[in-house]
Parts: C-alpha cells; structure tokens; sequence
C-alpha cells in the first residue's frame, strides 16, 4: 500500500517536472533572437513545411467534410421542409466547430507527428548538442521558427478548410440535391456574422496552433534519444495533441458561447 | 611534470556528478595545461563524456566547480554561457554534422552566427579550413553522401572555424579505419601546435591517444586512478592503471560483473 502511495507520488513529481520543463521551454522558444531577416527566412521555410506540405489533406478533408454535412444536413432539415437553411447550416458548422477542430486534429497528425520526428532525430544525432556548443541557442534557431510557423499556419489552414468545405456542400446540395443556388449563398450570407462565427473560430484556431506546436516540439526536445523514444515521443504527440484540441475545444466554446 | 608552473585552461575543483543516485565523479580534480593535448583515457561508461559536457557546461557538477579560464562555469547565467561557448568547441562522436546543410553550409554556420563577415570572406575562410582537413573537393556534397571518416574531418574544420581556445574530441578514433585514423592524429596536432589550441582528447584507445597527448590522465569509477606524461602513466604502479593500458581480460576490474555465486544461482530451483 505504502508503495502505490509512493508510485503516486513519484509519477505526480515527474507530470509536475515535465509540465515545469515544458513551460519554461515554451517561454524560451518564443523568443525571436536578433536580426530579422536570417529568422524570418528560417520561419517562411516552416511556414512551407508546416502549412503549404499540409495543404493537400487539409483541402481534400474539407472538400468531404462539407459534402458530408451537406447531405446529413439535408436529410434532418427536409424532414421540417426548411432543406433551404442548407447553407446556413453547413457555414455555420464548418466556421464554428469543424473547420477549426479537424484542421487542428489532421495538423498534429501531419504536421506535429513529423515536427516531433525531425527534432528527436535532430537530439538523437547530436545535432542539437552540436548547435549549442557552438554558442547558437537551438531553443532561438530551430524550435521558434517552428512555434511561430504552426500559430500563423493553422488558423489560415483552418479557413481554407472552411471555405473548401462549403464548395463541397455546394457541390451536393446545389448539383445533386438540387437546393436553389441563390437561397444555399442567400442564407448564408444573412446568417453568418463575421465576428461571432469567423473570428471566434479563427481565435480557437489559434490557441489550438500554440498548444498542438508547443506539444508537438516539446516532445521532440525532451525525447529519450533511442528508436524506442522517438517512437514513444510521436505517439505522445498524436495523442497529447488530439485531446488537447478536443478538450480545448469545449473549453473556449463555453468560454465565448456562455450557457454556463 | 617538468613544467609544474604553467597556466591551467581548464580545472576541474572537487567536482562531484551524480546521475540519478548514480556516482559518476567523486571529488574529482584535475588540470588541464594550456596550450597541450591532454588526453583524458578511461573504460566505457567511466563518465568521459560527461566530463566534456561539465566543461562546456551543458550539465552542471552536484558539487564544487568547473573552471575554464579562470571562469567558473557552472555559475554562468545561460546567455553569459552561449557566449563562453564561443571560445570553445566540441567534436561529437559522431560528428553531429546539420544533415540539412550541405558540407559547405555546415562550416560556415559558425561564421554566420557569430560574425558579421561578408560573403566572401566567409567563403574564403571555409575553404581554406576544408583544405586544412583535405576536403575541399567535397564541399558541395551533402553529409550523409560522406564516409564516417570524412564526416569526422568535416566536423573537424566546422569545429575549428572561429579559432577557438579550446577544442574538445569525443572519442575520435572510434570506428575509423588505420588510414582516417592516421589522418585524425595527424590534424589533431597539426591544430594543436600550429594554433596553439588547448586540446582536450577523450579515448578509450589507448595506443592512439598516448601516441600524440602530452599529458594523460586516466579515470575509473570517478576517480583519477593515473596521472603523468605518456611514459609515466606506462610505467604506472597502480594495478588498475596497468590492466586497462595493457588491455588485460581479468584484474581489479573483473571479467564477472558483479552477482551472487554462480552455483548458487544455478541451484536456486533446486529444493
């Protein structure tokens, strides 16, 4: 009995000792470093990696996404013979919660997996090592340029994903299941309002980019350097970052939406 | 030790490293002169490593005091610390080389971090230190296109660039074949008294290391067990000393590692 206590109090020490190194890591890998145009084109070549290499699957997502919505939607609205609402409720689903909190989930498992993947193996090489005993900061040189990369990158990848999303509702309702064309763009531009849908979403976005990057480099910094803690350490960031956005998610919604 | 008086680049004052309740040093002191190769020789996992990594501060003792230059390290804040490492370098095992830069990029990086030279200085400077280790011919080519000896010389140029005071090597002699071998030994004291750059040289082959150190000393089990010139620490006294030196399978150091009797483990299902 003594020694589950103990156990306890040995993996609470450790959770409190992580969360401790990671906020510690995360102030230092805020900070820019000096000059601005060596940073700045380190950054647009994550901006590359992290954002326009995950374009393809968020574009292609949304493209479903919306179909998908379109066609559910259309079979519960048509039963209250209100199926000209279609567009509404595809916007309105897509900016508020699927937009943000899909883009954010195929992000950590394309872009974080990999972000946690290259920086372990840049540890377990010595890379890192390498780089701060030349005197260079990695914390300034390889993680900030990452952190920043992923908050501008999600919430732009977010919108596309919207906004691909209600194409592919179009596509279904308007050509397939035949809504009128002009009530599908109507209905939505009434509905939808700028700040209370786009920008709300928009802000979950990019407190789910700080979070899913900051999970997803921290895990890589702090990896065991062997093959079993790399594996350990993309995993952590999978599923780490997958719940973090859920659970952010319903958090920030009850947070800018009330009803409590 | 002829020349007792002179300055000590690196001193390492009752410095104890634990890891985890595990004893790595105990009280350890020892100096490193100025301006020499000293070789610092000991079995696996005796904490070679570690010490460099005192040294350039990347751990920090449990207790007493790292000192290069009369600075104590372990006492730096970490931007005071970033700028120390200037003056020093490390060549990792591995070579640790950016396997997203080509050969080229990778000597220079130093250059761009810490310098303001234009364009074709920094050019210069690089080939010139790629010739230095021979391979200017390859400076195009990406790391992993290298041989693990080549990589090690380019690590080797990359390390030397900004003319540092101090250069560490991480057991450089490990997996090189007898020519990249004799190539190592040969730039190792080329740099050594050709820019009088205190070497520090951290090996478990033995022949190799004594070969080219002016001072050796020989750690086990946190301890330094053996001190002196080359030839001093070969006509060393201690039993310790001479089985590791000679390579010898069974001596104060077992060949078992530590257990309960043999039979008696072997029995132990036996009622």
């Amino acid at each position: 009995m003594l020694n589950r206590v103990q156990a306890l109090g040995v993996w609470c020490l450790r959770q409190c000792g992580s969360v401790g190194r990671a906020t510690l890591f995360l102030f230092n890998a805020l900070s820019w470093g000096k000059g601005f145009r060596a940073p700045f084109k380190r950054f647009i070549a994550q901006v590359f990696a992290l954002g326009v290499l995950s374009l393809p699957i968020v574009l292609v997502a949304g493209l479903f996404v919306g179909m998908v919505l379109a066609l559910q939607g259309y079979h519960i609205l048509v039963g209250y013979g209100s199926q000209e609402a279609i567009g509404q409720m595809v916007a309105l689903s897509l900016l508020r919660e699927f937009g943000p909190v899909v883009t954010a989930l195929l992000f950590v498992g394309r872009a974080g997996s990999a972000l946690t993947a290259e920086i372990a193996l840049m540890k377990t090489t010595e890379q890192l090592s390498a780089m701060s005993i030349m005197g260079v900061d990695p914390l300034q040189r390889v993680m900030a340029p990452r952190l920043w990369a992923g908050v501008i990158t999600l919430p732009l990848l977010a919108l596309m994903f919207s906004v691909m999303g209600i194409y592919g509702g179009a596509l279904v309702a308007v050509d397939v299941l035949d809504i009128y064309e002009g009530s599908y763009w109507a209905n939505m531009q009434s509905s939808v309002s700028f700040y209370e849908d786009i920008m709300k979403g928009v802000m979950k976005t990019v407190v789910f980019a700080l979070v899913v990057t900051w999970i997803a480099i921290f895990h890589g910094w702090d990896a065991t350097p062997t093959s079993q803690g790399m594996s350990r350490a993309t995993t952590a960031t999978v599923v780490q970052g997958s719940l973090a956005v859920l659970a952010l998610d319903f958090i920030l919604t009850a947070v800018m939406v009330g009803g409590f | 030790m002829a020349e007792e008086s002179i300055s000590n680049f690196v001193e390492f004052k009752n410095v104890s490293f634990y890891r985890d309740d595990r004893m790595i040093f105990d009280n350890l002191s020892l100096q490193i002169p100025k301006g020499k190769i000293t070789a610092i020789l000991g079995p696996s996992g005796t904490g070679k490593t570690t010490l460099l990594r005192l040294i350039s501060g990347q751990l920090k003792p449990t207790s007493g005091d790292v000192f290069l230059d009369g600075v104590c390290i372990n006492a730096l804040s970490r931007n005071e610390l970033f700028e120390l490492r200037k003056r020093m370098s490390l060549l990792f095992q591995t070579g640790a080389l950016f396997t997203d830069m080509s050969v080229f990029e990778n000597v220079a990086f130093p250059l761009r971090e810490h310098t303001k030279l234009p364009e074709r200085m920094i050019r210069d400077l690089v080939l010139l230190k790629l010739e230095s280790v021979g391979l200017r011919g390859v400076a195009q080519q990406m790391p992993s296109q290298l041989s693990g000896g080549m990589a090690r010389r380019v690590a080797l140029a990359r390390s030397m660039v900004l003319d540092p005071e101090l250069i560490m090597y991480d057991e450089p002699f490990t997996g090189q074949d007898p020519i990249s071998m004799g190539v190592l030994l040969k730039l190792i004291t080329a740099f050594n008294t050709d820019l009088a750059i205190t070497s520090m040289l951290v090996s478990h082959d033995v022949n190799e290391a004594m070969s080219i150190a002016q001072q050796v000393f020989i750690l086990a089990a946190g301890h330094v067990i053996g001190q002196g010139s080359p030839e001093q620490v070969r006509n060393h006294p201690d039993l310790r000393v001479r089985q590791f030196l000679f390579g010898e399978p069974d001596g104060p150091v077992a060949f078992h590692a530590p257990a309960i009797p043999f039979t008696e483990e072997i029995l132990s299902h036996v009622e």
